[in-house]
């Protein structure tokens, strides 16, 4: 649980914001998963997707570089090697305005469960071990807002490649043969990995990062995901409730309210004291797996892992 | 050692830019500029804003379909601006060719901030940027704009006028609030960056001889002028 979360649910952004978007009202909660390339965020990330939605959220999932504006620009330009530590920076920028402006907020304000398939987290990193100035590009990503979570797939670069190579090839930019590290791939990948591995690893103290230990099987880094991602919706539907009492408490004590607003606020007044005891009663366990009635099931067990993004 | 660090010096080329409002007379003026520098066997090149190949397209995507926010608009001219000060201007400056640029990084910021985005945002996000050797500033009211683009061209693009921000819908109008906004800015940055302000309302020519004596002095004791 992020300290943000906790205080309140009003959504925050990392810098100056947009000033001409309302922050206020974004009901719903955003998740963000980390980790290099390779760890197996998209597995994880339909994993979680299917079980919120079989117990009725309503989710939303955003990946890096998947924007209507800047996808195919992106692809065509890495394609072409012509990109440069800034000019990388800022298309990465630009794809992520367009999806938070344009999917992000708008699903938050109506209430859904948003997921993001790296966040600014992953473009900080990049540009930083390209020799960026690390208060530069967090400057520049000072429109985006703050996560609920940020869940981090943790792994160290001599893991990581054997199982990069046992699903498919390790690609160019992965192995991060732009920096010119050297011209043996796998050397450069194991340099390139290894940098941006400890960038994450320095950004998950510094923005608290949920960790997981990605070389653990698959349903059991899922198991873990979905205890935190249950504690944070938990957390966050005692808050609202809360929050609703606090409005409606005027009614129920006011004679000359309608009848229906007197029920209204007797029933969220019920369902809140209802969960609470069951948050107190759960409190000794934080760490159970929340569902209990539905197993885990892994809806791309089929498909190779870690399907290489741009 | 200090040898060398002297020589180069010498031989860096200038950059200098000139910024204006639509209708404002710049491009006329920064084009004569160049044909002085060339006739005096300095070596100069031109870059426009707004020129990059590497996001032509989406940038014309984007204003097609209508899809750019005020943020992804700035941020892909940012992008398109790296891209030129990576590949058409710091390599000429290093090899002592003088960089003529239609537009620099304070059309963004007074585009950007009339369009909403937060003024310490957008002069953040372009810190990478050379600070140029000259900035010219064309200032002219926002009627003499209006009636000199009307008078050329006959029809004001919908960005230029703002229309994207639904200020108005008669495009003359839009562009005489939205320009006006720009104007504003300009008017704070001024200031701030030490703009050369020149009254672009004045004659091409008295104008063109004010910039080439603030020009001409950019050059004084380097071997180019």
């Amino acid at each position: 649980m992020t300290p943000a979360a906790k205080s309140s649910m009003r959504k925050r952004f990392f810098g100056h914001g947009i000033p001409y978007t309302d922050a206020t009202g974004l009901e719903g909660a955003l998740i963000t998963i980390e980790g290099t390339d390779g760890v197996g965020r998209s597995t994880q990330v339909a994993s979680l997707k299917q079980w919120l939605e079989v117990q009725g959220y309503g989710v939303i999932e955003t990946g890096w570089t998947r924007s209507e504006l800047m996808s195919e620009t992106i692809l065509a330009a890495k394609a072409g090697h012509s990109l440069n530590r800034l000019t990388f920076s800022l298309m990465y920028a630009t794809d992520f305005a367009d999806r938070l402006e344009k999917i992000v907020i708008p699903a938050l304000r109506s209430g859904f469960v948003v997921l993001a398939d790296r966040y600014v987290f992953t473009a900080f990193a990049r540009s930083v071990v390209r020799g960026a100035d690390p208060q530069w590009i967090r400057n520049v990503f000072g429109f985006a807002l703050v996560p609920d979570m940020t869940l981090y797939l943790q792994i160290d670069a001599d893991a990581l490649l054997p199982r990069i190579l046992q699903s498919r090839k390790i690609d160019f930019w992965e192995a991060g043969m732009d920096m010119h590290l050297g011209t043996d791939l796998y050397e450069s990948a194991r340099k390139y990995q290894w940098r941006l591995i400890r960038e994450y690893n320095r950004m998950a103290r510094q923005y608290g990062f949920i960790s997981v230990d990605a070389t653990l099987p698959a349903d059991e880094i899922q198991a873990r995901i979905r205890s935190k991602v249950s504690a944070l919706l938990e957390e966050r539907r005692l808050q609202t409730l809360t929050d609703n009492i606090e409005s409606l408490r005027p009614l129920l004590f006011e004679e000359t309210a309608p009848a229906v607003a007197r029920d209204v606020a007797r029933d969220v007044a019920r369902e809140a004291e209802t969960a609470k005891t069951d948050r107190d009663a759960a409190e000794p366990r934080p760490e159970r797996e929340p569902t209990g009635d539905l197993p885990i099931v892994d809806p791309d067990k089929t498909r190779s892992t870690a399907p290489s993004d741009s | 050692m200090a040898t060398r660090k002297r020589k180069s010096s010498r031989q860096r080329g200038r950059l200098i830019v000139v910024e204006g409002i639509d209708g404002s007379g710049k491009s006329t003026q920064i084009q004569l500029l160049r044909k002085w520098l060339e006739a005096r066997g300095v070596k100069v090149v031109f870059t426009e804003w707004n020129s990059s190949a590497l996001v032509r397209e989406a940038t014309k995507r984007g204003k097609k379909k209508n899809l750019l926010t005020p943020t992804t608009f700035s941020l892909l001219h940012a992008t398109d601006f790296a891209d030129r000060l990576t590949y058409d201007i710091i390599p000429y400056l290093k090899a002592g060719i003088s960089v003529l640029a239609d537009r620099y990084v304070y059309t963004a910021f007074a585009r950007d901030i009339a369009r909403g985005v937060d003024p310490r945002w957008v002069r953040d996000l372009y810190a990478f940027a050379t600070k140029p050797d000259a900035a010219f500033y064309f200032k002219v009211p926002i009627d003499v704009a209006v009636k000199r683009i009307l008078g050329a061209r006959a029809k004001i693009k919908f960005y230029e006028a703002g229309m994207d921000l639904g200020m108005s819908n008669d495009p003359v109008e839009a562009f005489r609030l939205f320009q006006g906004r720009v104007l504003d800015e300009y008017d704070q940055l001024s200031g701030e960056y030490g703009f050369k302000v020149i009254d672009g309302t004045r004659s091409i020519d008295a104008q063109q001889r004010q910039v080439r004596d603030i020009v001409r002095r950019l050059y004084d004791g380097a071997a180019a002028a």
